[in-house]
């Protein structure tokens, strides 16, 4: 077995509003700075043992299907990297 | 009859629940959810609230606590499910329902009556109104808005699962009576069976007339009855 992060990056679909992520580009605008768009996405590192990468991106990705991401509005990627 | 009101660490509305349908001659009572439901239970109410302090999302949490493979077989039962609020993220989550609850397009937490209009009589949850009637009952939620996929939402139509729109007091189904930013206005759905249906207004807070400036929200509960 061999230790691995798995990093799920979970962001709202293109088109989905964002009014936090909205909010915080307005107040970063209020500070002076100049962006055309932000956007927000949740990270979650997932320390875990496996086989081998392949095998640990399964499981965190059936980690992101059943909990960390919500299908109807989210999309997610998965990393997984040796620790 | 005695509806099963189940309470989660962060519930707040359980009791509000339980008060208006014994109000309405219902019996009922608050379900810890490690206790698990009764053997067969008459009726479940999800209340509103902030299960698990929100974490991840709104319901996210609570939708995945182990009572939900309970209140997922009875409600495929036949057995009448309502969640109200944190309830209907909560449904929306687990799946009972169709779409999602999320952050309102205000990205404020709003505590409002608002007006709802009554798109279908035929359910038991609306039963007591006629189509087409505005009733007035409040929303208190920072994550209301309801957001679903384009097909998804095709198909709720099509199939007319849509229980209530937010409108104006005349009745009128209008962006500026939106108070989340809600796809198509949705303030309510049913499931796949009639017997299950969410939403994000409280008709418990609109149900008894000493505390309330509506008793609109009544009828909902009494399919219950």
């Amino acid at each position: 077995m061999t230790e691995f992060t798995a990093t799920v990056t979970v962001r709202l679909k293109r088109g989905v509003l964002d009014p936090e992520a909205e909010t915080t580009k307005q107040a970063l605008e209020r500070l002076g700075f100049e962006l055309s768009a932000l956007r927000s996405a949740d990270r979650f590192e997932l320390d875990l043992e496996a086989e081998d990468a392949a095998s640990a991106e399964a499981r965190a990705d059936e980690m992101a299907e059943r909990l960390l991401a919500n299908p109807t509005i989210h999309d997610y990627d998965v990393a997984v990297a040796q620790r | 009859m005695t509806v099963s009101v189940v309470q989660f660490g962060g519930s707040n509305c359980d009791r509000d629940a339980v008060r208006a349908l014994r109000h309405l001659g219902i019996d009922a009572e608050r379900v810890w959810h490690e206790d698990g439901l009764p053997a067969e239970p008459d009726g479940i109410v999800l209340p509103g609230g902030f299960s698990y302090g929100d974490y991840l999302r709104a319901g996210a949490m609570a939708a995945r606590a182990p009572v939900m493979a309970e209140v997922r077989e009875a409600a495929e039962a036949g057995v009448p499910v309502l969640g109200v609020c944190n309830g209907a993220q909560i449904g929306s989550e687990s799946g009972l329902t169709p779409g999602a609850f999320t952050t309102n397009a205000s990205a404020r937490f709003q505590c409002e009556p608002v007006h709802l209009r009554v798109e279908r009589a035929d359910t038991p949850w609306t039963a007591a109104y006629d189509e087409g009637d505005t009733i007035e009952v409040p929303i208190a939620h920072g994550e209301g808005r309801f957001e679903i996929e384009v097909d998804a939402h095709d198909e709720l139509v099509a199939e007319d699962r849509v229980l209530f729109r937010y409108c104006d007091e005349a009745g009128n189904v209008t962006e500026e009576a939106n108070p989340n930013g809600s796809t198509d206005n949705v303030a309510g759905v049913l499931g796949e069976r009639e017997t299950v249906a969410v939403l994000m207004p409280h008709p418990e807070r609109a149900t008894l007339p000493d505390v309330a400036t509506s008793t609109d929200g009544a009828g909902v509960l009494r399919a219950f009855a």
